[in-house]
C-alpha cells in the first residue's frame, strides 16, 4: 500500500516534469526561431506525432507484459504498401475500406508474432526481430521494389491525411480516438487489468487464472493492427510507399514508451504518460531543424535521452525501494 | 552445469554422436555446396570458396563472444551499432592525421568502451534488461556515428590496410586463419576452462551461480566487453575489405549474428549449446546467402530467408529444450 502510493506520486511526479520539460522545450525553440508556434506548424507537429502516438498506446500494452516488438516499422510499411497497391489498382475503394485492409493486414502480422511468442515461447525480441527482417522482405517482394508514388493513388485515399472531422484533422482525431479507447481498455476493463497482471508477475497471473496465452495473443495482434493502421495514415500523408518505409522507427516508439515511463520488465506504464513521451519526441524532431540542429545529430540526442530516461527510471525505483526499506525498520 | 556433468557421464553411444546438432549443420553445409554447385559449375574450386568465405567472416568474429552472452541468457543487439562507431571514429582519426596503426588501436579501444558501457550499466543496475540497455545504446553509438561523419564517408586508407580485407597468407586468407584461430581458442574457452563452465553455470540459473561463488558481475562485463572487441576487429577487417566507411554501415549486423548463433543451436532459455555450433551455422548462413547471391536473387529476398531461419532455428531448439524436460 504504501508503495503503491509512493509509485502513484512517482508517476505523477514524472508527468509533470516531462510536462514542464516538453513547455520549457517549447519556449527555446520558439526563442530561436519564432517560426516554431505558428498554426501551420504546430498542425504539422500535431499530425506527425499522432502516428507516433498511435504506435507507442501498442507498443506499451506489448511492453507492459514484458515483451517488445521490433517488426511494426516492418508490419507498417507492408500494409502501407498492400494499401496504396490496391487503392492504386482500384480507385474507386472507399478510404475506409483501404484503412480496414491496413489493419487486418496489420493484424496477421501481428498474429504471427504472438503464436511465436504465446505458443512456441521464442523471446519476442528474437521472435520480432526475425519478422521484421521477413516483413520487409515482403513489403519489397510485394512492390516489385517499386515505389508507388503521389500520382498513383487517388485524391480520395491522400485526402485522409489532409481532411477534418469536427474541425480536427484525421489523423489528430484517429489519435484521440485511439487515446481514449486505451484509456478505457487499460484502466477500467478486466482484460485490460489482466494485461498489467501477467507483465507484474506471470506465475501468479496464471494462478489466479488469467489465460497468458490469450492475453499475449491480444496485445500483439493489437499492436498489429495499430501498426497496420498507421501505415495507412503514414502511406496518405506522405503520399508515397515504399519499401524501406518507416524503417527504424520501431525505436522511436519504443523510445517515446521508455520516456514515457513505462518499464521494460513490466508491468507499469501509463497512457497519459506514452502520450507525453510521444509528444517530447514529436517536438524534438519537429523543433530541432527549426533551430538548425543537424538532421543527422537527432539520432544521437533521441539516444542520449533515452538513456538518461532509463537510468532515471531505475534510480528512482532503487530510491523507493530503500525508502520503503527504511520506513519498515522503523 | 549439473545437466553437462550427467551428460559426461552417459555411456558413449556411436547413436548420440550422430544424432548431435552440430552433425545437422555439417550436412546443411555439404547441401549448401552441392546445391551451390549446381547452380554455378565454377563455384566449386579453392579459390572461388575461399573468396566467398572472406565475404561473410567479418561478421563471424561477433559470434564468438555473442554465444557466449546467449548462454548467460542475455542478448546484445548495439553490436552493428558499435561496427559502424569504431569504424567510422577509426577513418575519421586517420583523416585527421593519426597514424594508421595508432588508428586501429582506437578502433579496439572504441570498441571495448562501447561493450564495457553495455556490460557496466547491466551489472550496475540489475533490474535493467541487456534488451534495454543495448536498445539505447545501439542508438546513441550510431548516432554518435552520424554525429561525426553526418552524409559524409571516410577512407583512403594506406594501401597496406587493404590486406585486412583482401590479404592472403600463403593460399590461405588472412581472415579465415585469424578466424579459425580465434575459433580453436573459443571452443576450449568455452568447453574446457572454468571461465567456460561459469558461462553455462550462470546461463541454467543465475542466482544459484552467485550463491556457489560464482562471480556473475565481473563475467558479465568480460563478455560484453569481449564483444564491443569483436565488434570492432570486424569493423577493421569491414572497412579494409569496402575501402571506406560511412555511418550506415554494418546495420542490421546483429540479426545475422543473432541469427548464427540461433542456428548454432544456442538456446535462448540460456545455459544450453555449444560453441562449435554456432561457428558451424557460420558458413551454413555464409555459404547459403553467397549461393543465393549466385544466381540473382534479390537482396530483399535474402532479408526474408535469414528472418525465416532465425526463427525456425530458435522453434527447433525451443522444441527440443521442451521434449528433453
Amino acid at each position: 500500500m504504501l508503495q503503491q502510493l509512493n509509485l502513484e506520486k512517482v508517476s505523477k511526479f514524472r508527468e509533470v516534469g516531462l510536462l514542464g520539460f516538453i513547455i520549457i522545450l517549447v519556449l527555446v525553440i520558439q526563442l530561436l526561431n519564432p517560426a516554431f508556434l505558428t498554426i501551420g506548424n504546430l498542425r504539422d507537429l500535431l499530425t506527425n506525432t499522432a502516428i507516433l502516438s498511435i504506435l507507442a498506446l501498442g507498443m506499451m500494452l506489448v511492453l507492459i507484459t514484458r515483451g517488445i516488438d521490433l517488426s511494426i516499422g516492418a508490419t507498417l510499411a507492408l500494409s502501407g504498401m498492400i494499401t496504396a497497391l490496391t487503392v492504386s489498382s482500384v480507385p474507386g475503394l472507399n478510404p475506409i475500406l483501404a484503412i480496414l485492409l491496413g489493419i487486418v493486414v496489420g493484424c496477421f502480422c501481428g498474429v504471427m508474432l504472438g503464436l511465436l511468442v504465446s505458443k512456441i515461447g521464442i523471446l519476442p525480441i528474437i521472435a520480432s526481430l526475425g519478422l521484421m527482417n521477413v516483413f520487409r522482405g515482403l513489403t519489397f517482394w510485394t512492390s516489385g521494389g517499386e515505389w508507388v508514388s503521389a500520382y498513383q493513388m487517388p485524391d480520395s485515399f491522400k485526402n485522409i491525411a489532409t481532411s477534418s472531422i469536427l474541425g480536427i484533422n484525421t489523423l489528430v482525431f484517429i489519435a484521440i480516438l485511439t487515446f481514449l479507447f486505451f484509456y478505457y481498455f487499460v484502466n477500467t476493463t478486466i482484460t485490460g487489468r489482466q494485461i498489467y497482471a501477467v507483465g507484474s508477475n506471470p506465475d501468479s497471473a496464471s494462478v489466479s487464472g488469467i489465460n497468458q496465452t490469450k492475453i499475449l495473443m491480444l496485445v500483439y495482434t493489437m499492436m498489429g493492427g495499430l501498426s497496420g493502421l498507421a501505415g495507412v495514415l503514414w502511406v496518405s500523408k506522405y503520399a508515397s510507399a515504399q519499401g524501406d518505409t518507416a524503417s527504424g522507427y520501431e525505436l522511436t516508439v519504443i523510445a517515446a514508451c521508455i520516456l514515457g515511463g513505462v518499464s521494460i520488465a513490466g508491468g507499469v506504464g501509463k497512457v497519459t504518460g506514452v502520450l507525453l513521451g510521444a509528444l517530447l519526441l514529436g517536438v524534438l524532431s519537429n523543433g530541432l531543424p527549426l533551430i538548425n540542429v543537424s538532421p543527422f545529430w537527432q539520432m544521437g540526442i533521441e539516444g542520449a535521452i533515452i538513456m538518461v530516461a532509463v537510468l532515471f527510471n531505475t534510480n528512482i525505483r532503487e530510491f523507493i525501494e530503500r525508502n520503503n526499506r527504511l520506513r519498515r525498520e522503523i | 552445469m549439473v545437466t553437462r556433468t550427467i551428460e559426461n557421464s552417459q555411456p558413449f553411444s556411436w547413436k548420440r554422436l550422430f544424432l548431435q546438432w552440430e552433425w545437422m549443420l555439417v550436412l546443411l553445409i555439404i547441401a549448401i555446396f552441392m546445391m551451390n554447385s549446381s547452380i554455378s559449375p565454377y563455384f566449386l574450386n579453392y579459390t572461388s570458396v575461399t573468396d566467398a568465405t572472406m565475404t561473410f567472416l567479418d561478421k563471424a568474429f561477433i559470434v564468438f563472444p555473442m554465444v557466449m552472452i546467449m548462454l548467460m541468457r542475455e542478448i546484445d543487439i548495439s553490436v552493428g551499432s558499435t561496427v559502424a562507431l569504431s569504424s567510422v571514429v577509426m577513418a575519421t582519426a586517420y583523416n585527421a592525421g593519426l597514424p594508421m596503426i595508432l588508428a586501429l588501436v582506437l578502433c579496439l579501444v572504441v570498441g571495448a568502451l562501447c561493450g564495457f558501457l553495455n556490460g557496466f550499466l547491466l551489472v550496475k543496475y540489475r533490474e535493467l534488461s541487456a534488451v534495454i540497455v543495448t536498445l539505447s545504446t545501439m542508438i546513441l553509438y550510431r548516432g554518435i556515428a552520424y554525429m561525426i561523419l553526418e552524409d559524409q564517408s571516410a577512407g583512403d586508407f594506406p594501401t597496406w590496410f587493404s590486406f585486412f580485407g583482401w590479404g592472403y597468407i600463403g593460399t590461405i586468407p588472412f581472415i579465415l586463419i585469424l578466424f579459425i584461430a580465434l575459433a580453436i581458442l573459443f571452443v576450449l574457452i568455452q568447453q574446457k576452462t572454468v571461465f567456460g563452465r561459469q558461462i553455462y553455470a550462470i546461463g541454467s540459473n543465475p542466482t544459484a551461480a552467485r550463491f556457489a561463488g560464482v562471480k556473475v558481475d565481473r563475467i558479465k562485463l568480460i563478455v560484453f566487453t569481449l564483444a564491443g572487441v569483436m565488434a570492432a576487429i570486424t569493423a577493421i577487417f569491414l572497412t579494409a575489405r569496402m575501402g571506406s566507411t560511412r555511418p550506415n554501415v554494418a546495420n542490421m549486423y546483429e540479426l545475422d549474428v543473432i541469427a548464427m548463433v540461433a542456428l548454432g543451436g544456442i538456446s535462448t532459455a540460456g545455459g544450453k549449446g555449444r560453441m562449435l555450433g554456432a561457428i558451424l551455422a557460420v558458413f551454413v548462413i555464409g555459404y547459403l546467402q553467397y549461393g543465393l547471391g549466385l544466381i540473382n536473387i534479390p537482396a530483399q529476398a535474402l532479408l526474408v530467408i535469414i528472418g525465416l531461419l532465425l526463427i525456425i532455428s530458435v522453434t527447433i531448439t525451443n522444441l527440443r529444450v521442451k521434449k528433453r524436460k
